[in-house]
C-alpha cells in the first residue's frame, strides 16, 4: 500500500462529497430541511464507524445504538442541567433539578449528575463514557475470541438492557421520553435558524474529520491487519499479532464515533431519548452502512443520507409502505449487493467514467468483498 | 416472620411467583426450541423466528373464530386442530424462506442476521395490513377456564397448567426427534461434518430444508400455546426475540437440555425478583447477569465436545 492516505480517486470522491454537504445542501435547502440532512449526517458517523468495524474488522455490532445514546446522553445532561437553572425551574418543588427529577418526587440532583455541570468535563465524557464502555464490552469478548454472530447477539442484548435500564429509571433518566426540552449551549441558544446553520457546518465538518481519521486507520498497516483478520483470524494469531487488542481498538473507535454523531444529534435536534438507543435504531445504523458499502467511508455518509432521506419520505406519504421497503432494503442488500452503493458505483459508474475520460480502468480494489472472500475461501 | 408476612403467606408468595415464573419458562422453552434446532443445529440466526411463531398465534386465532362461526360442535377441542395448522403453516413458510433465502447465505452467518431482520420487518407489516395493528385474542373453550385451589392462598390457572403440559410434550417429541430417530442421526450427522454426511450419502440440502421448516413450525406451535396465556400482536414476536436469543445462547448453542435448563433458570429468575422490586429493574438484572456469565463463559452451560 503506498503511503498516501488518498489515490486520486479519493481525492476527488471527498471532494465531491464535502462540496454537497457544505456547499450544495446549505445553498439549496431551507433551514428545516438542512437541519433534517443535519440530523442524517449524524447517523453518518455510526456508519463510518462500522464501515471500519464490521466491513473491514469483521465484527458485526448490533448495539452501536448504545453508543450513540450514550454520546447523545452525555450532551444532553449538561444542555438540560443548564436549561434547569432555578429561576427556569422555579415553579418546581425543588428550584435547579431537571424537570423530570422533579416529577418523579427525585429532590436532589444525583451524583453522577453534578459532574456535567462543566462543558469541558461534558465534551471529555461524550466520548470517554462510550470508549469506556465499549473496552469493558469488547476486552471481555474478544480476550475470550467471542466472535461472530454471538458478539452481535451479546451487543444486541446490552442495547435492549440500557433501553429497559433507561425507561425504568425515569426519575433518573427522564424515562420514555428522553431528555427534552434543551434550550442553550453556554448562554447561546440552539433553537433559532442561525444556530441551527451553524451547528450543521460544525456537524459536516467533524463528520470530514472523521472520515479524514477513518481513512487514515484504513490505509495503515493495522487497516491491513483488519481486513487480514476478517478474513483469516487465526492466520493472523499465529503470526504473532494480538488479535483481542486490535479488535478492542476498533471496536472502541467506531464506539467513538457514534459518540460524536449522537452528540451532535442532540445539539441539533434538541432531545436524546431512548428510542434511538434500543435494538431497532442499531439494527437500522448497520443498514446504513450495508447500502452504501460496507467497505467504504464514503460510501456510508450516502447510505446514511438517502435511507434516511427515503425513511421521511415514505413515512410522510406511505407510512405502511415503509417497512415492506426497509425490509427488502435488508434482503435486497444482503442477497444481491452485498458491497452497496459504494459496489454498484465501482462496477458500473467507474467503467464508464473512465471510458469517458479514455483512461485504463482503475485496479480491481484490494479489499475482496466477504463473498468473494468467502469463494476465495473455498476453493 | 419474614419482613410483614407470616411463613405460611410468604411460602404462597413464593409458590405463586415461582407458578408464575413456570408459565414464563414454558413460553421462553417453546420459543427457544425453534430457535435451538434452527441456531444451535445448524448455526443459522434467524431473527425473524419471533414472526414465524406469532403466524402461528394468527392461524390460532382465524382457526377459533372459523370454528365458532362454522362447526362449534368442534370448538372444546379446536386448539388441536389450531396447533396442527399452525405447525403447517409456519413449516411451509420456514421452508420457502429456506429455498429462497438462507441457503444462499449459510457461510455468511451475519448476512442471514439482516436478511432475516429484513424479513421479519416485513411480515410485521404483513400481519398489520392483513389483521390490522391491534392485539387479537382467541376465546377458550370453558374446560380452560377457572383455575385451581391448591391451599386457601394458592390458585393456578388452568390454561397456565395446560401450555405447561404442552411444552413438556412437545420438547419430548423433538428429543425423540432429534436424539432417537433416524431422520435425527442425518441432522447431527449433517451438523457435525458437512462434506462427510454427504459423502455417505445424506442428502444434506434437503436435511437443511427440513431441519429450518421443523425449527420454523415448532415456532408456530410456541405462537399456538401463545395464543392462550396472552394476546397477540403484528409486533409481538419482536418483544421475545432477544430473551430468547439469550436463553439459547446461555443454555450453550448445540444442547436442548441446556436450553431447557437456561430457560428454567432465567424464568424464575425473572419472576422471583419482579416480587422484589420494578419488573423492569428485575428484566435489567435477570439479563445482566446472564450477559456477565456469558462474558465470563462463551460457550453457554452445557456443551457439547466436537470437532469444529
Amino acid at each position: 500500500m503506498n503511503a498516501t492516505l488518498y489515490t486520486r480517486r479519493e481525492w476527488i470522491a471527498l471532494a465531491v462529497l464535502a462540496a454537497l454537504i457544505l456547499i450544495v445542501f446549505p445553498a439549496t435547502m431551507d433551514i428545516f430541511r438542512l437541519n433534517l440532512v443535519g440530523k442524517y449526517l449524524t447517523y453518518a458517523f455510526v456508519a463510518a464507524g462500522l464501515v471500519l468495524c464490521w466491513g473491514h474488522g469483521g465484527i458485526l455490532s448490533l448495539g452501536q445504538g448504545i453508543f450513540f445514546g450514550l454520546g447523545g446522553y452525555c450532551m444532553a445532561m449538561f444542555l438540560k442541567l443548564e436549561a434547569s437553572s432555578p429561576e427556569n425551574t422555579a415553579i418546581q418543588s425543588t428550584p435547579g433539578i431537571p424537570d423530570f427529577m422533579d416529577w418523579n418526587q427525585v429532590t436532589e440532583l444525583p451524583f453522577w449528575w453534578i459532574p456535567f455541570k462543566s462543558f469541558p468535563f461534558t465534551l471529555a465524557a461524550v466520548i470517554v463514557v462510550p470508549v469506556v464502555f465499549a473496552y469493558i464490552i469488547g476486552a471481555a469478548m474478544f480476550k475470550r475470541r467471542v466472535g461472530g454472530v454471538y458478539f452481535a447477539i451479546i451487543t444486541q442484548a446490552i442495547a435492549a438492557i440500557l433501553t429497559i435500564l433507561i425507561i425504568g429509571q425515569q426519575g433518573y433518566t427522564g424515562g420514555v421520553n428522553g431528555i427534552t426540552d434543551l434550550r442553550t449551549l453556554l448562554g447561546w441558544d440552539i433553537r433559532t435558524d442561525s444556530a441551527k446553520f451553524i451547528l450543521y457546518f460544525v456537524n459536516a465538518a467533524l463528520l470530514i474529520v472523521v472520515l479524514l481519521l477513518g481513512q487514515a486507520v484504513r490505509v495503515s498497516k493495522f487497516g491491513r491487519l483488519l481486513i487480514a483478520m476478517r478474513d483469516k483470524e487465526d492466520r493472523v494469531r499465529f503470526s504473532g499479532y494480538s488479535v483481542a487488542d486490535f479488535k478492542i481498538f476498533i471496536f472502541c473507535l467506531a464506539a467513538a464515533f457514534s459518540a460524536i454523531g449522537g452528540a451532535m444529534f442532540t445539539l441539533q435536534v434538541g432531545f436524546m431519548s431512548p428510542s434511538f438507543v434500543g435494538i431497532v435504531p442499531s439494527i437500522e445504523m448497520v443498514i446504513f452502512a450495508a447500502v452504501g458499502g460496507r467497505l467504504s467511508l464514503f460510501g456510508a455518509v450516502y447510505g446514511a443520507l438517502i435511507v434516511n432521506w427515503a425513511k421521511t419520505s415514505f413515512s410522510e406519504s406511505f407510512p405502511e409502505l415503509w417497512l415492506f421497503a426497509m425490509g427488502g432494503l435488508f434482503i435486497a442488500v444482503v442477497m444481491a449487493f452485498p458491497n452497496g452503493l459504494a459496489g454498484l458505483f465501482r462496477s458500473h459508474v467507474e467503467p464508464l467514467l473512465a471510458k469517458l475520460t479514455r483512461k485504463s480502468p482503475p485496479p480491481p480494489a484490494p479489499d475482496a468483498t466477504p463473498a468473494e472472500a468467502v469463494k476465495l475461501a473455498a476453493e | 416472620m419474614i419482613g410483614d408476612y407470616t411463613l405460611v403467606e410468604f411460602s404462597s408468595i413464593l409458590a405463586m411467583q415461582g407458578f408464575a415464573g413456570l408459565i414464563l419458562f414454558s413460553v421462553f422453552v417453546l420459543m427457544a426450541l425453534g430457535l435451538a434446532i434452527i441456531f444451535g443445529q445448524m448455526g443459522v440466526i434467524n431473527m425473524a423466528h419471533g414472526e414465524f411463531m406469532i403466524l402461528g398465534a394468527y392461524v390460532t386465532w382465524l382457526c377459533s373464530h372459523f370454528v365458532t362461526a362454522y362447526v362449534p360442535a368442534l370448538f372444546p377441542i379446536y386448539f388441536f386442530i389450531a396447533m396442527a395448522l399452525a405447525f403447517l403453516a409456519s413449516g411451509a413458510l420456514g421452508m420457502l424462506v429456506e429455498w429462497a433465502m438462507i441457503r444462499h447465505l449459510y457461510k455468511r452467518p451475519l448476512d442471514t442476521l439482516l436478511a432475516t431482520w429484513g424479513l421479519s420487518l416485513i411480515l410485521q407489516q404483513l400481519y398489520r395490513s392483513v389483521f390490522g395493528a391491534r392485539e387479537v385474542g382467541v376465546s377458550l373453550p370453558d374446560w380452560m377456564m377457572g383455575s385451581i385451589a391448591l391451599t386457601d392462598i394458592i390458585e393456578v390457572p388452568i390454561n397456565g397448567i395446560f401450555v405447561m403440559v404442552l411444552t413438556m410434550l412437545i420438547s419430548l417429541g423433538v428429543f425423540i426427534l432429534m436424539f432417537r430417530s433416524a431422520w435425527g442421526r442425518r441432522v447431527r450427522a449433517v451438523v457435525q461434518n458437512r462434506a462427510m454426511a454427504g459423502a455417505v450419502g445424506i442428502n444434506t440440502k434437503k436435511v437443511d430444508r427440513v431441519t429450518f421448516g421443523l425449527g420454523c413450525g415448532v415456532a408456530g406451535v410456541a405462537g399456538s400455546a401463545f395464543t392462550m396465556i396472552g394476546s397477540t400482536g403484528p409486533t409481538a414476536g419482536q418483544l421475545y426475540i432477544v430473551d430468547t436469543f439469550l436463553v439459547v445462547v446461555f443454555g450453550g448453542a448445540a444442547s436442548l437440555i441446556g436450553t431447557i435448563a437456561s430457560a428454567f433458570t432465567i424464568s424464575q429468575a425473572q419472576s422471583t425478583m419482579e416480587f422484589f422490586m420494578s419488573g423492569s429493574m428485575a428484566k435489567v438484572l435477570t439479563l445482566l447477569t446472564v450477559v456477565g456469565i456469558l462474558m465470563l463463559r462463551p460457550e453457554g452451560l452445557f456443551t457439547l465436545k466436537m470437532r469444529r
